[in-house]
This record gives C-alpha cells, structure tokens and sequence, in this order.
C-alpha cells in the first residue's frame, strides 16, 4: 500500500510552495481518484512520488509497503513496484517501442532479482497484452510514441503498465486530449490489471472517466493539501457544482 | 623583397620528408606536378579558412610524432561478412594476409605494380579529381598525398562486384608515417562496395579517387580505430555520372586528431551522393572534423550530408560542411545535418554550414544543433525501471542511429551500431 504522510515539496528553481502537507493513504487493491483545479498540486504529486528532478520535498514521507520512496532514484521506484502513465507521454526518436519495452521489462526484473524474460516470451506476452488495447505491431516497431496519435500515445502507457506489472499505478490526467471511444479503451485497459491487490491513484479533471474507473475513494486536492474526501459521489459533485462549493465549505 | 613565408617552408619540410617519386612511368610527370601544386599552395596552416577549427599542425609535422600501439580486443571490423580481404600494415600492402586481388566484375592492382606499367587507364584518373577537388577550397595534404604514395589500390568495376572490397589498415610501428592512394572507376551500370577498417598507422594520409560512370554505385563505409595516439587525414574525392549513387559513412571512435575531407561533384543528372559519419569522442585529446564539400553541377541531383557527434570530457567536434549549387543545377535537392550531443559542459562542437546557391529551382535545406540529453526523456526512461546511465546509452545510442541508418547494407548498419554499443558500455562507470 501507499502511504503518504504529511508531503510538503517546494518547486527547486523558485522559492514556491506546491504541495503543503498532503496526506494519503491507498489500500492493497484500492483505486483512489484526485480531483482538483488546475494548479492545486496533482500532478506535482504524481511526480515527487516517481522521482522527478525540480522538486524538493521539505517534510512528511511517502512509502509503498514500507518502502521509502522519497530516498529512491527513478528506477527503483519503478523496480519497487510504482509506475507512472504520464499525462504527456514523450517521443522518444531512434529507441523501437519494442526495445524500449523489453529493456524496462528485464531492467526491473534484474532490479529485483529476477530472471530476464527470452526474447521469445518477451514477445509472445508483448503481442498479447498489445491486442487487447488494439495495439498493432506497427506501433510497437516505431520509435516509442513517435507520430502516435493522442490515444495511441494514452494506449501505450497503459501496454507499458499492462507489461511491467506495477504494485501501484498512477495515473496522470490519462484522459486529457481523449475522444470518449478512446477513453473507454484505456478505462478497459486499466480495469483489466485491476486484481484484488495492485492499487491505483487516478489524477483527473474530469468525473467521466471516472465512470469508466470505478474508484473507492475521491479525494478533492486545493493549493496543495487534500481539502475533502469521499466516495464516487463526491466526483459527480464536482461535475454538477464545479469545485467553488466544495472549497467554500471546507475554507 | 622576399615574402617570408612559413607555408613555404613546411611544404618544403613536408616534400623534404618522403622519397622523392620516380619510377611511375605514366603517373611520374601527375606527382611532379603535384609537387610543384604543393608548392604553389604551401602547407595547411590554422591561419588557413578550412583549418580554423583544426589545428593541422600534427599532420605537417616533421617527422610525425609517434603513437603508441592500442591493443584492440574486438574482434576485426567486417570480419563477419564475405568479403575480398586486402590488409595494409602501416600503409604498406601486405600480401601474405590478403586475399587473391581477383573477382567476379572486378580488377584489383596495387598502386605500385600500376604503377610499373607503361600505360594504364588509371592515368585520367589519378591525381585528376584530386586536382579538381583543390578549387575553390585547397586540401594541400591530398596533394602531398598524390604527390608520394605509391601504396593503395587501383580498382576497375566492370559489373556488379559481389564482394565487398575489404581494407584492413594496421597499424604496427609506433612511429609510422603512411600515405595510402586507391583510384577506383566504376563503370556504367557496375557497382561495389568499399570498405576501409583500422587506424593504419601512427600518422595516416589517405586519398580515394572516385570515378563513377551512369547508372553506377559506390557505398563505403569505414571505420578509423580506437588507437588513442593516431592522427589521421582522409580524403574522398567523387565524381558521379548520370543517374548514379554514391554512398560513404565513417565511424570515428577515440584517435587524438581526425579529419575526414570529402569531396564530391554531381556531374551528370539525377545522381545521389550521401555523406555521413557518427562520432564518439571522450576527453580532451580527440578532435574530430569532417569536412564536406558537394558540388552540385547537373539537374536534379540529390545530396545528404548526415552528421553526428557524441562528445564528452572536453572532446572537440567539427563540422564544416558545403553545398555549393551551380546555376545550370536546376532542381537540386540538397539537405545537410550535423548535431552534437554534449554528455557534459566541458566538450566543444563546432559547425559552419555553408549553401552556396545560383540555380533558382532547387531545395536545399541544413542544420545543426547542439545539446544535451533531454531530462524529460531520461526521466520517462527511468521511470520504467531503465538504471540513469543505461536509458543515456539508449539515447546516445538512438542519436547516432539517424546517422548510421544512412548505410543501406542493414548487415554494416547493425555492425557499426553494435560497436558504438561498445563504446558506450565500456565508458559506464
């Protein structure tokens, strides 16, 4: 499980306060939705938890199963069971989807221990997790999301979770720039890993994907700090009143 | 009064430094003319425009300086593909372990036994695109070049040559000093593949003659060794007939001083010349500068010019690269890139490219960059699980791949990515 204890991180470059005390915690098997405005620290926490250089975090902790993420490089965290699925996911020219995947996948599994996946497993589980997000094999031979489509791009994120196997997902504004077909694909793609035990935190603006997403808890993030948790009814809230109501209340 | 010139001199330090050439019957009255070219121009000098960026001091250095032997624990370059091997050990040819020079489509003399002939087709061609590929930019040290070596190959395609001709250069003595010349003609409709490997000596100078008829093709691809010491100048001097192609890549991985000059004329209509080279460079003691100038001279020509450089610890890369278009070169398309990726503040890229355009009908277009590896991209790598210095290997790696994929042999291509591979993982701490 993922604990978040207290997280406060300043932004590196200026001297500028995003998240002041964040406190969260999501069960083996829960799925864990944050709603919030634009600029209140959603995403800011979905990056100091993966590891990303500009931040600094000025107290509280974060762990997954005990494990301190905050003292980890980006790797292990990864290694240690936690994935991202960017909201804008980078084009990366000159690296093959299929390389770039086999590499993370064996790069993981050596971090822990395990044996590398043959060539031939590797593909065999490649082609299969890719045919149930409709992922052709021309995608995965091009240069990792080069030229991919919004949704294509959404779809390969979710391919690289559905092949790393993480513990706990995050997922970043994943249905920004998504047409509602495309959304439902990567919703099915997402319910699809959801087994009992790995766990997921859903960033979102909006509560349509939500719907798609069952979550057990929503969480309502402002300047920083958790301000209002609830169930899925608190999602449809926001989607009827906007956040104006809700950050009267608890101000 | 006198002009004092130290170009003078050097020249005559330089001429003064090799056996004077006699004895080559039909080619004695081009290398006495070359000397007197060499003359005329004086030594390359730093003062010199295309040796701005490149000190060409250790290459008109008399004598050269030593290099110390590099134990090289890979295994030999090409070594995997069917090839006519041909070594030369300091710049001398070494029958004993080369191949019969004979093939299918092919003839194959060495320099010197060309050079006992009393008459031989090479004669049009030696020293002559040299002589061409002097105006409007001077490359004195090819004209030295043309002027001593009587060691290289002379080679005749007649038809498709099914082996690629494979040259082993090694270098053996720490204080050789090589010149090395091969005139190669392709005929109308032949085609062969050229293949240099190795550092050749401590000091190499190496000129090639191109000639490629209509319908012809020649690919290259070379590769210059590891050896930390050597100091190497290369010169490729092409010239495509109609509807022709030719194809040239160099790998350049460690070596104290390298500079690669290729010059190349497109002569007859919708010919295709391709340039390109991938680079590694890693301290202060490697320089790197490949110098391109590609005359466009008949309509509907195609060139690229592909250039890639990863440089690290103070290591220096150069770039000057030209298209010149001549007014009667109507729809030209002419595209040049060079790129250094910086893996640290400490190292230097330099580039000048330059267009030089009297058609009104042509596309040409060119660029350079310089930068870093990308944190964005290095942190979508990492956070998959891929360890900091394994997800740069992939990117240096994927950076030098747009140049490497310009070799069309995909066996080469693989070949040559697989070394840079090398290279990289040596370096990760």
């Amino acid at each position: 499980m993922l604990e978040i204890k207290n997280l406060q991180v300043d932004l590196e470059e200026e001297e500028k306060t995003i998240l002041k005390g964040v406190d969260l915690t999501i069960g083996e098997g829960e799925v864990h939705a944050i709603m919030g405005p634009n600029g209140s620290g959603k995403s800011t926490t979905s990056y100091v938890l993966s590891g990303k250089d500009g931040y600094e975090v000025t107290g509280g902790s974060a762990t997954l199963y005990g494990e301190d993420l905050l003292e980890m490089e980006p790797e292990e965290r990864a290694a240690a069971g936690l994935f991202l699925a960017f909201q804008y996911p980078v084009e990366i020219p000159g690296v093959g989807n299929m390389t770039f995947l086999r590499t993370a996948v064996n790069a993981q599994r050596k971090a822990r221990g395990e044996e590398e996946l043959s060539a031939g497993d590797f593909l065999k589980l490649v082609r299969e997790k890719a045919k149930a997000l409709k992922i052709d094999a021309d995608m995965l031979k091009r240069p990792v999301n080069v030229g991919f489509s919004g949704g294509e791009k959404k779809r390969n994120e979710i391919l690289q979770m559905a092949m790393l196997e993480p513990k706990m997902c995050v997922l970043d504004e994943t249905d920004s720039g998504l047409d509602v077909d495309a959304m439902k694909l990567v919703a099915e793609g997402v319910n699809a890993l959801r087994d009992g035990k790995r766990s997921f935190l859903v960033i979102t603006h909006y509560q349509r994907l939500l719907d798609h997403i069952k979550p057990d808890v929503v969480h309502i993030m402002a300047d920083g700090k958790i301000v209002k948790s609830g169930g899925p009814e608190l999602a449809l809230e926001v989607e009827n009143n906007g956040y104006a109501d809700i950050l009267a209340e608890v101000a | 009064m006198a002009v004092p010139s130290i170009k003078l001199d050097t020249a005559e330090t330089l001429i003064a430094a090799y056996p004077t050439p006699t004895g080559a019957k039909w080619a004695d009255a081009t290398r006495k003319n070359a000397l007197a070219r060499l003359r005329e121009m004086g030594a390359p000098n730093k003062r010199d425009e295309y040796w701005k960026y490149t000190d060409p001091s250790a290459l008109t250095a008399v004598p050269a300086a030593t290099a110390a032997l590099f134990e090289n624990d890979e295994r030999p370059m090409f070594d995997a593909i069917d090839r006519l091997r041909v070594v030369f050990v300091d710049g001398v040819y070494d029958p004993a372990q080369s191949d019969d020079l004979s093939g299918e489509n092919v003839v194959i003399e060495t320099l010197s036994d060309a050079f006992s002939k009393d008459i031989h087709w090479a004669k049009d061609l030696f020293g002559a695109l040299e002589t061409d590929g002097q105006n409007p930019v001077q490359r004195p040290l090819a004209t030295l070049n043309t002027a001593v070596a009587d060691q290289g190959l002379v080679i005749h395609a007649t038809g498709k040559v099914n082996r690629p001709i494979a040259i082993r250069y090694v270098h053996s003595s720490q204080s050789s000093d090589a010149m090395v010349h091969h005139v190669i003609k392709v005929e109308e409709g032949a085609d062969i593949t050229f293949l240099e490997s190795g550092p050749g000596a401590a000091r190499f100078n190496s000129v090639v003659e191109v000639d490629i008829a209509d319908n012809g093709g020649f690919h290259h691809v070379r590769t210059q060794g590891r050896d930390h010491e050597r100091k190497t100048v290369t010169h490729m001097f092409a010239r495509l007939g109609r509807e022709s192609t030719f194809k040239s890549f160099t790998m350049t991985v460690n070596g104290v001083l390298t500079r690669n000059d290729t010059v190349i004329e497109l002569t007859g209509d919708d010919a295709h010349a391709t340039v390109g080279g991938a680079s590694a460079g890693d301290g202060k003691g490697f320089h790197h500068d490949d110098t391109v100038f590609i005359t466009h001279d008949a309509v509907n020509c195609e060139s690229r010019q592909v250039f890639k450089k990863v440089l690290r610890n103070g290591a220096t890369g150069v770039f000057q690269g030209k298209i010149l278009v001549k007014a009667d070169a109507q729809k030209t398309d002419g595209y040049q890139i060079s790129q250094g990726l910086m893996l640290d503040d400490d190292s230097n890229f330099l580039a000048k490219p330059e267009l030089e355009i009297y058609a009104d009908d042509v596309a040409c277009s060119h660029g350079s960059t310089v930068g870093a590896i990308d944190d964005d991209t290095l942190f979508y790598l990492t956070s998959r699980g891929i360890p900091r210095s394994q997800a740069q290997d992939m990117l240096v790696l994927a950076f030098l791949g747009e140049a490497i994929e310009e070799i069309e042999d995909e066996a080469l291509a693989a070949d040559i990515l697989d070394r840079m591979d090398a290279w990289m993982k040596r370096r990760q701490g």
